[in-house]
């Protein structure tokens, strides 16, 4: 199918249009709907992953069609290894998000399922866009339905978090919108001999000075740091994560967060190679302050939920490392860790879900010794926490391996300072889990709590299926991923030869030995 | 002396206009107020008419009048904007209208005030564009006093002073650029200026400063925007719609001619006095706008705004720069008015609906009009894929190209900082306990015009390219 991608894209729109046109009374119809049209969406997503061709850096399943051709812009979807789990990591989480809200949110059922579709059609959006103004589009697009699902159905805070959000994440991107007109003022399609917002062509006839990426760098980076979002600029996410609804913040954390990132890997590192070396240790430096600020303000969190969001804050702190170590362990480490992210944070804020649907609190206080009164719920949430905290076997693994061996290489001070950080994971995960799970039940009311329903069994079910495949054999993933994060790093090193004294990269790359995650590249450095 | 021949069929849809206002008085008259609604299907007939002329005679580049006016497109195009926006606000008068007995004088006025609108977008002289500001300001004097209250009295006489006071500054400084250049015609003072440079002395300067400042009060741009506020504030509400759409688009047309057509060669020196105007005038009108608890006074200030960020557009002072203003004109009326209609149906009937805690609750309890609004309101604020962001995007990317990233900076911050105020409504309307709401008649006719407001603006936003190719064709021909 050729137009496989927009299929994928533009499904969930179409599920909100027939949801618009339901009656606001029947709740399981409308529901029902949503949770259909975002199964077969994922269903036609696998598409995509079955389909795609391993070898190649080029962009695959490509879609181009004239938007607005008297400007450039056009209509150019495609995906290739880094896109690729990132969009199916959206469809993943989405249906399971309709299936989380389906007990928890009961008021204006109608209009949250419009704008969890709505909200799908600009994820998966940002991230097979090929057209810089094209992925501005829904870059910005899907602020407004993460807004309306904060702003309505949030916590007491809502209304300030939600436009908390809005503005942080608007100013950000104006000012790439400004760097993306400068781009494409100065960049001139030599097919057509006018001026394009095609990234592909943009990327192949990008060539400024070195001051020049740097003011444009910066314009793209800082939209993306605040989405990361990057010591200091994360201000908003603990707002945001702790008032929103369960769907919200899995969504939040799942895949909004990954859009700085991706941003980062698709746009800044190949169109400002030269800059992104230059911006290295100050970007590095940022993220390793994310990392331990990050986690020991998790350390002292009373709320579950706030826990959870420090927490991103850490992560999201190694998956930058990872990015700007520049080099294959790094950034596939980043990578795979952007979707574990997804995995196991997402379905750290459903377990905050679950026990806040029963109970309506969050504080770590006002549970303990769960672990008799619900089994199930308990073997869900160790195994997440386990994932989370970066357990051998589990996901968590892989990916904070692969970047600290990559961060390692590139420049060892970072990577010591940083794996404190794993440490400090494990203390403040662990110490929230005894805490909640263990010792005996002080409170009475928890003593009749009900365990998972089937409902929720089958929202966590999925997740832990991941958490352990990408932790057994993630070279499912890491070979699709790896020629095209390889082609990013090609394009960084080739730039500039000189730049490359300040960092020690791997100069060849690691061979993979087929169904093992452990790297072993012959020029070590220690 | 050669007796001119006129060739009336340029100014076609001006007749048309202007015989319908008497015809509408005639009727008025003779009907002894009550035939309201006669006479707005008569006032449409007529809009309908002159747009229809406008269209048909689309391909025209012509001056005529002895070189007193310049039907080209991109008059033509400004003209569909003003006679759509009479239109919708014809359409929108019926409700807002407390007395229907004086329809006839009120839509008579607004008629002639399109007139006047027009004819400034049509001259090509500085007395013919001074003409269409004095028909315009005039009806516009009258038509913001129209209730008889204190707040709309206030207004009716604060404009009047302040616009008396500008227009003597407009036309002081025709009189001095005729001193300078000998003539009050756009293209000869540009000729002038060209062929001799010795005239581009103290007193070319002073004439067009003096000009600006006369159309800088129009379009209200900081620091010639105290009047507005409370203008806008007091006026009937159909009218400060018209009044912040129509005018300032008539406006801006006037300006972009006589800059680029008569003192194109002067741009060394007024582009950096755009430049700064344009700076400020965002500014201040965001920062006052996140203050207000009135939407009217709210959408005031953000008009004083989306004026400064009309003005990056000449700063850009390239073709680019003056479709995007044609285009951001077209945007801005559209999501005014619907914003504008939303506002008055909230006020229905009412005292002091205008204040923001009116719209408590509004999205859930009439789900439509809350939906129009969170269009409008987030087209305002240039969130794609409406309109108001296409728009922005076109014109900031104009000066992009220029080379004022300094400007463009400073404007999509700005427009940052707009999101707060704006996203106000959609807080009140969406998230807030309902309060006291002020129970909203249906209205075919409203939902009517908040249908026509939200297709176009979602319409253009999306698929822009036919309209902006038609503009990048429609450039003013002087």
């Amino acid at each position: 199918m050729s137009n496989l991608l927009s299929i994928v894209t533009l499904l969930p729109l179409l599920g909100a249009i027939i949801i618009m046109f339901l009656p606001k009374e029947g709740k399981n119809a409308i529901r029902s709907v949503a949770f259909t049209v975002t199964v077969l969406d994922f269903l036609i997503s696998l598409a995509l992953f079955f389909n795609f061709e391993i070898p190649t850096t080029a962009m695959q399943f490509v879609e181009c069609y004239d938007w607005i051709p008297s400007l450039g812009i056009s209509y150019h979807l495609g995906i290739d290894g880094i896109s690729l789990f990132l969009v199916l990591l959206t469809t993943f989480l989405t249906p399971l998000c309709v299936l989380g809200s389906w007990k928890s949110i009961q008021e204006r059922v109608k209009e949250f399922m419009f704008f969890m579709l709505f909200l799908e059609v600009g994820m998966v959006g940002v991230f097979v866009s090929l057209d810089l103004f094209l992925f501005y589009v829904f870059w910005e697009v899907m602020l407004v339905p993460m807004y309306f699902l904060i702003g309505i159905w949030g916590g007491p805070r809502r209304i300030y978090a939600a436009v908390k959000f809005f503005l942080f994440t608007m100013f950000g991107s104006v000012l790439m919108l400004v760097a993306i007109l400068f781009l494409y003022f100065n960049i001139t399609d030599p097919a057509t001999g006018r001026h394009t917002f095609d990234l592909m062509v943009v990327m192949s006839q990008i060539n400024f000075p070195l001051n020049v990426q740097m003011w444009l760098f910066g314009a793209f980076a800082l939209a993306f740091a605040i989405k990361v979002p990057m010591f200091p600029f994360h201000t908003w996410l603990p707002d945001a994560h702790v008032e929103a609804p369960t769907a919200g913040s899995v969504i939040l954390a799942g895949v909004l967060l990954k859009m700085g990132t991706y941003g980062f890997l698709r746009f800044c590192l190949p169109l400002f190679p030269k800059a992104a070396v230059e911006y290295v240790p100050l970007i590095s430096v940022l993220a390793i302050i994310g990392i331990i600020y990050g986690a020991l303000v998790s350390l002292v969190q009373k709320d579950m939920k706030k826990l959870v969001a420090f927490s991103s804050v850490s992560h999201l702190g190694f998956v930058m490392l990872g990015l700007f170590a520049l080099n294959i362990n790094g950034v596939s480490g980043g990578l795979i860790q952007m979707i574990n992210h997804g995995l196991s944070t997402g379905a750290l804020f459903f377990i905050v879900g679950v026990v806040y649907d029963r109970r309506h609190t969050r504080m770590i206080a006002d549970y303990g010794g769960l672990a008799k009164v619900m089994p199930v719920y308990f073997t869900v949430f160790m195994i997440v926490t386990l994932s989370s905290i970066g357990l051998p076997g589990l996901n968590g693994f892989v990916g904070e391996f692969l970047i600290l061996v990559g961060t390692f290489q590139a420049n060892i001070a970072y990577a010591v300072v940083a794996a404190t950080g794993v440490i400090l994971a494990a203390c403040y995960m662990l110490w929230m889990f005894q805490r909640v799970m263990f010792g005996k039940v002080t409170h009475a009311e928890n003593e009749k709590l009900p365990d998972l329903s089937l409902r929720e069994k089958m929202i966590f079910l999925p997740i832990l299926v991941m958490i352990i495949w990408i932790g057994v054999y993630p070279a499912t993933f890491l070979k699709r991923m790896e020629p095209s994060v390889a082609h990013v790093i090609e394009i960084v090193k080739s730039s500039e030869t000189t730049a490359h004294e300040t960092l020690m990269p791997s100069t060849k790359l690691p061979v993979w030995a087929d169904g093992c995650w452990i790297i072993a590249p012959e020029d070590r450095t220690w | 002396m050669v007796i001119p021949i006129l060739d009336f069929s340029l100014i076609l849809p001006e007749i048309i206009v202007v015989a319908t206002a008497l015809v509408v008085l005639l009727v008025a008259v003779l009907g002894r107020g009550q035939s309201a609604g006669t006479l707005i299907v008569l006032s449409l007939v007529g809009l309908a008419a002159a747009i229809i002329a406008t269209v048909v005679g689309w391909s025209g580049n012509a001056t005529g009048f002895n070189g007193m006016v310049v039907d080209d497109q991109f008059s033509r195009f400004l003209r569909l904007i003003l006679l759509s926006v009479a239109a919708l606000v014809v359409l929108l008068s019926y409700q807002d209208l407390e007395d229907k007995r004086r329809a006839g004088e009120y839509l008579t006025l607004l008629l002639f005030a399109t007139f006047g609108m027009m004819i400034m977008v049509l001259g090509a002289d500085l007395l013919m564009i001074f003409l269409g500001l004095e028909t315009m300001s005039i009806c516009l004097y009258v038509l913001a006093g129209f209730q008889r209250r204190a707040t709309s009295n206030e207004s009716s006489f604060k404009y009047f002073i302040l616009g008396a006071f500008s227009t003597g500054f407009f036309l002081y400084g025709i009189a001095l650029t005729f001193g300078v250049t000998g003539s009050t015609q756009l293209p000869l003072i540009h000729q002038k200026f060209a062929e001799n440079p010795d005239t581009m002395g103290v007193l070319a300067y002073a004439g067009l400063g003096l000009i600006l400042i006369g159309l800088g009060f129009k379009i209200a741009a900081v620091p010639f925007h105290f009047w507005s506020t409370d203008v806008y504030d007091g006026a009937p509400t159909a009218i400060t719609a018209f009044m912040i759409t129509a005018s300032k688009a008539a406006a801006f047309a006037a300006l972009i001619r006589i800059l680029t057509g008569a003192f194109f060669d002067l741009n060394v020196d007024w582009v950096p006095v755009l430049w700064v105007l344009a700076a400020v005038t965002m500014t201040v009108g965001n920062l006052v706008a996140i203050a207000q608890n009135n939407i009217k006074r709210m959408l005031a200030y953000s008009s004083i705004a989306h004026a400064g960020y009309l003005l990056v557009g000449l700063v850009a002072l390239d073709a680019q720069g003056a479709s995007a203003i044609m285009y951001y004109l077209m945007i801005y009326a559209l999501m005014n008015v619907g914003a504008f209609a939303v506002a008055i149906l909230i006020n229905h009937r009412g005292k002091g609906w205008y204040q923001f805690d009116a719209y408590r609750g509004v999205g859930h309890r009439y789900p439509f009009l809350g939906a129009m609004m969170a269009i409008f309101m987030l087209s305002l604020a240039g969130i794609p894929p409406t309109g108001g962001f296409m728009a922005k995007f076109y014109l900031f990317g104009a000066a992009v190209k220029t080379g004022h990233i300094t400007l463009v900076v400073i404007a999509v911050l700005n427009s940052a900082i707009s999101v707060y105020y704006y996203l106000r409504v959609l807080v009140l309307m969406y998230m807030q306990p309902e309060g006291e709401v002020n129970p909203v008649p249906r209205s075919a006719l409203y939902s009517l015009v908040l249908v026509i407001c939200a297709v176009g603006v979602l319409g253009f936003g999306l698929f822009p390219g036919a309209m902006i190719t038609l503009l990048s064709q429609s450039l003013p021909m002087l």
